[in-house]
């Protein structure tokens, strides 16, 4: 062979690679350019304005949705993170038995299973826990948000378990150190960028759910998607567009951020 | 040699080890028994596989014996949790904690103890200057290199003053020369911790250079327990005179055993006086070995005669692979001069010479 194979010349690579980022991304910054338009028109420019960022955050009913997109997604997030993390510890620290690939299968089912049917099922579930009950609060989105994080939650903080050297526990028991000693002092801060990474994927997961939380909420509990995906049927201004900006620096922070995270100490 | 007090660190008794169930089960230890003494450097010396691993596992605690006790000091162990054991490793691949510095590392085990931090402090830099690392105190474990990285796994596992120290292939990972190097380290933190050290390896040299007394260890059993003298030159059976140097096996008939010594007659004709392995039965064939560095070559008579072979030099000495009239083989092992060749040529003619303590006879 006179070259080595490289991909990057292949003919039209260029080409296909740049369609792909112009498909990916143009509308993405269509939708973050017309945030900034003083028109109310989300595709004729009438100059450039701050006032839809002003608008949305004058606006109670998009705070408040806001507000609770948070408190759902970190409660969410802390708790599905702590399920996640037993489940890693009981299915890599432990030699393999008939089943365990069974059980990977069942903490990953959110994975798989259609989210609409998740949110139906919910639905159906929580209405008769409703009339059992009579509460009718934030603990079903709570409840429904943690369930389908923990997947998410789980993979990373799994995958950083089963690269841990076995030997270091083996190490601390031998140094006198009780199991939970050991797990405190050394799989826990070894662990600590996966949970971590676990805990921002959940809560970026929650952040951004539409179809399980539209069925599962009750009147007056949107959160910021579902508020979106209400005011859209409505018509749409470019104070969406600027809701929609925020939250894409958000989330770029946020997975930026579990990016560094990660990378941190390996 | 120093003199070694009687009293026992280590007891196995009797101790098996079962891999697995039903058919596909596994005796990694068969029903082996061993006394280690204190302060002494016993070596378990065996192929990969041979069950020497599984043994320190059951010393350590990793793992739990299926049949057997292990007294340490008298008392049975073999139920306790590593934590509950006054005994320490060093681990193969060191597992030093990464997340901590070089003396959070060896401090660790007496923090679990709960020792006050003035005395961790102090006993932490006893233990940096005993494997000379003061320096690199503050460092990261994966700031520094593998040599260092093995002294800092031997202070921590010293640190807390165990009644045993477990070391595991722990020179396995160094190059030649450092290796070399840590094998007198390691006899002169022996020496002066006074603490009972015992070694796995499968390297007969190691084994030889640094041990009080070695056990050799094939397919889940302990076949000899004896200083490296002992095994080396009165092996008591095939596989350990085999596997601890080179050794030429010769079929002899033995006659007038008394006191542990015979006489051996050789298929050559030859008679030689020759020492007996305890539990020798007698028998027609009998197996004698002798060192290719306890023959000679001679142009003249000797108890063999035969046909030299193949000649190779190796710096040191030179090895002659003679082929006996008898049909067997036979290895001498000439030290050289440095202006000399060896002196003979292949094709030549021989005899060989076997000294009056040169042979041993084998129990198998």
């Amino acid at each position: 062979m006179a070259k080595n194979f490289s991909i990057k010349h292949q003919p039209g690579f260029t080409a296909i690679a740049a369609t792909c980022f112009i498909v990916l991304y143009l509308p993405i910054i269509v939708l973050v350019i017309y945030a900034f338009n003083a028109a109310s028109s989300t595709s004729e420019w009438g100059g450039f304005s701050l006032k839809w960022f002003q608008s949305a955050w004058q606006n109670t009913q998009v705070v408040d949705a806001t507000l609770r997109s948070f408190q759902i997604g970190s409660i969410a997030a802390v708790l599905s993170t702590i399920f996640a993390t037993m489940a890693a510890l009981a299915t890599t620290r432990t030699a393999p038995y008939p089943g365990l690939t069974f059980k990977y299968a069942a903490i990953n089912q959110p994975l798989m299973v259609p989210e609409i049917v998740t949110g139906v099922a919910l639905l159906i579930f929580f209405s008769r826990i409703k009339i059992f009950t009579g509460y009718s609060g934030i603990g079903y989105l709570v409840a429904a948000h943690t369930a389908f994080c923990i997947p998410f939650a789980y993979l990373p903080i799994r995958a950083r378990l089963e690269n841990m050297d076995l030997t270091l526990e083996r190490a601390a028991a031998d140094l006198y150190a009780t199991p939970w000693k050991a797990f405190r002092r050394i799989t826990l801060p070894l662990l600590w960028p996966g949970i971590l990474a676990g805990l921002m994927l959940a809560f970026v997961i929650s952040l951004d759910d539409v179809v399980i939380t539209e069925f599962v909420k009750s009147g007056g509990q949107d959160t910021l998607p579902t508020y979106m995906l209400g005011q859209i049927r409505r018509g749409i201004t470019p104070e969406i567009n600027a809701i929609s900006t925020a939250f894409l620096l958000l989330s770029v922070a946020i997975v930026t951020l579990f990016f560094f995270v990660s990378r941190k100490r390996d | 040699m120093p003199d070694k007090p009687d009293r026992n660190a280590i007891e196995v008794v009797n101790v098996s080890k079962i891999f697995g169930s039903g058919e596909g089960q596994v005796a990694a230890l068969d029903t082996v028994s061993v006394s280690i003494r204190e302060n002494e450097f016993f070596t378990l010396l065996g192929p990969s596989g041979c069950g020497k691993t599984t043994l320190l596992r059951l010393i350590a605690g990793f793992d739990f014996p299926t049949a057997g006790e292990i007294l340490l000091y008298g008392q049975d162990i073999a139920p306790l949790p590593p934590f509950k054991r006054p005994v320490n490793t060093v681990f193969q691949s060191y597992a030093l904690f990464p997340h901590m510095t070089v003396a959070d590392n060896i401090g660790f085990g007496l923090e679990m103890l709960g020792k006050p931090k003035a005395e961790i402090k102090a006993r932490v830099a006893e233990m940096l200057k005993l494997v000379k690392m003061e320096a690199l105190a503050g460092r990261r474990t994966s700031q520094i290199s593998g040599g260092q990285q093995q002294r800092v796994a031997l202070a921590r596992a010293l640190a807390p003053q165990p009644k045993v120290l477990l070391l595991d292939e722990p020179l396995s990972a160094l190059d030649y020369k450092l290796r070399k190097e840590m094998q007198i380290e390691l006899k002169r933190l022996q020496h002066e911790t006074g603490i009972t050290f015992i070694f796995v390896t499968h390297d007969q040299e190691e084994a030889l250079t640094m041990s009080d007394r070695i056990a050799v260890m094939s397919s889940g059993k302990i076949l000899q327990v004896g200083s490296p003298w002992d095994i080396y030159d009165k092996p008591a059976e095939r596989f350990v005179a085999d596997f601890i140097g080179e050794t030429n096996f010769l079929t002899a008939a033995i006659s007038e055993m008394a006191n542990g010594k015979a006489r051996a007659t050789l298929k050559s004709g030859a008679t030689i006086e020759a020492t007996v392995a305890q539990g020798f039965q007698p028998k027609p064939n009998a197996t004698v070995v002798v060192r290719p560095e306890h023959a000679k070559l001679t142009k003249a008579k000797g108890e063999l005669s035969g046909t030299v072979e193949n000649i190779v030099y190796f710096g040191t000495d030179t090895h002659i692979h003679v082929h006996l009239d008898s049909g067997e083989l036979f290895t001498v092992r000439q030290q050289n001069t440095r202006s000399a060749g060896c002196g003979f040529e292949k094709g030549d003619k021989v005899g060989i010479l076997i000294g009056n303590d040169a042979a041993q006879v084998l129990k198998d």
